[in-house]
């Protein structure tokens, strides 16, 4: 399973959703499927993408959050999965692509690879109650269809081909994504009448 | 399950008892015994909601713990304590972007945990962050522990090129973190406010 086949499958759920991915590959793949105001591109600062989330998360009941997170930026920041289990957003997905690798640096093994670490186990040691394990496109459309119904905390650990695109390159600055994100959410809260 | 009683008991005194009875402890080879600021606590969280937030980050420590207390038992507001510093980093951000007024609470040894997260997400996508860090490790320290992360809070402050000011009369907090808040915001910058040893001790 290539992670370019998940985002794929899932692209059409996230046009409602808050969306924050991580840098590199996955940020490459979301963006070349077509950017969208809602999504934030993290591209340095690794680990944090699932922090971000928690925090839209906490302060936006009333909207779904999806982090699209990776092995190799997980790892840099463990202690993520007990205090999102602490304060068990609901309305949070936390996905995570695990291909084993440092791909974006140079492809050099992650502690996951030949499944040595197990991203699951420490999810649910952590306290996470939902936690799905997809291997092929179909377990990882159901499991994401799955927790999008569920409208609890979940995570998914999707074993990956350690692959990217072929280019990197976005017509996007940094600053500009992160002041139209913000935009769109408080926008959003405007026309709702919500509570941002 | 007595012992354990009998140790919060000790550690974890509560809000109402008289303060020259709590957080006692001696300063090696010294006589004076110092405790944390319960009223000065109660002033720096009184500034934080009347500077209008009601979004806390933090890691606890000796210094904020007071503070994060009140922050714990008041129903207005949203305490996030994280497992490491640079969490509320990414959680300060969102709560940027959802509009939320927050401040992040940490130890100045947390602040140096934390400093690629400020850097390469918050001075990089221009999130403001409107930090309040206990200043340990400074003038009248009698741990050795805290003083290498004291010494060097300012000078890394200086080079991350984030505005900073001492937070020392109780008099002042208030307006400072309102300020500091203030400031981040209009610089799209992280701020940061120090506590010192004259604000937080008795």
């Amino acid at each position: 399973m290539e992670r370019d086949e998940c985002l794929q499958m899932i692209y059409p759920e996230l046009e409602d959703k808050l969306v924050v991915t991580i840098m590199g590959a996955c940020a490459q793949e979301l963006y070349n499927l077509g950017h969208r105001e809602n999504f934030f591109y993290l591209q340095h600062a690794m680990g944090l993408a699932s922090s971000i989330g928690l925090g839209l998360a906490t302060h936006l009941p009333n909207e779904r959050v999806v982090v699209l997170d990776g092995d190799g930026s997980v790892l840099m920041n463990l202690g993520t999965f007990a205090t999102l289990a602490r304060y068990h957003p609901k309305n949070l997905i936390h996905v995570i692509f695990d291909n084993g690798s440092l791909l974006s640096t140079g492809g050099f093994e992650s502690h996951t690879s030949s499944g040595v670490t197990d991203l699951d186990a420490i999810a649910r040691g952590a306290g996470i109650r939902h936690v799905a394990h997809a291997v092929t496109t179909l377990d990882f459309g159901e499991a994401f269809l799955a927790a999008v119904e569920r409208e609890d905390l979940s995570v998914i650990v999707a074993k990956v081909a350690a692959v990217g695109p072929d280019h990197y390159g976005m017509d996007l600055e940094l600053g500009e994504n992160a002041f139209r994100f913000r935009r769109w959410i408080q926008e959003r809260a405007r026309t709702r009448g919500g509570t941002a | 399950m007595m012992r354990r009683d009998a140790w919060i008991a000790a550690t974890r005194p509560r809000l109402d008892t008289p303060s020259t009875t709590r957080d006692t402890f001696r300063t090696p080879g010294k006589s004076r015994a110092m405790t944390v600021s319960y009223d000065n606590s109660k002033i720096i969280f009184d500034g934080i909601k009347a500077a209008g937030i009601r979004s806390i980050s933090a890691l606890p420590e000796t210094w904020l713990g007071p503070l994060l207390q009140r922050a714990e038992d008041d129903p207005d507001v949203h305490l996030l304590q994280v497992a490491k510093e640079e969490e509320a980093i990414g959680i300060a951000a969102g709560a940027y972007f959802a509009g939320m007024p927050h401040v992040l609470l940490m130890q100045n040894h947390g602040f140096l945990a934390a400093i690629n997260g400020i850097v390469s997400l918050a001075q990089l996508y221009r999130v403001p962050l409107c930090m309040l860090i206990a200043l340990r490790g400074h003038w009248g320290e009698p741990y050795p522990w805290h003083t290498r992360g004291g010494i060097v809070t300012e000078p890394v402050l200086r080079a991350l090129e984030i505005p900073f000011e001492y937070a020392r009369d109780p008099q002042q907090v208030a307006k400072q973190i309102r300020e500091a808040w203030t400031f981040s915001h209009s610089s799209l910058s992280p701020v940061a406010l120090l506590l010192t040893r004259d604000l937080m001790e008795d």
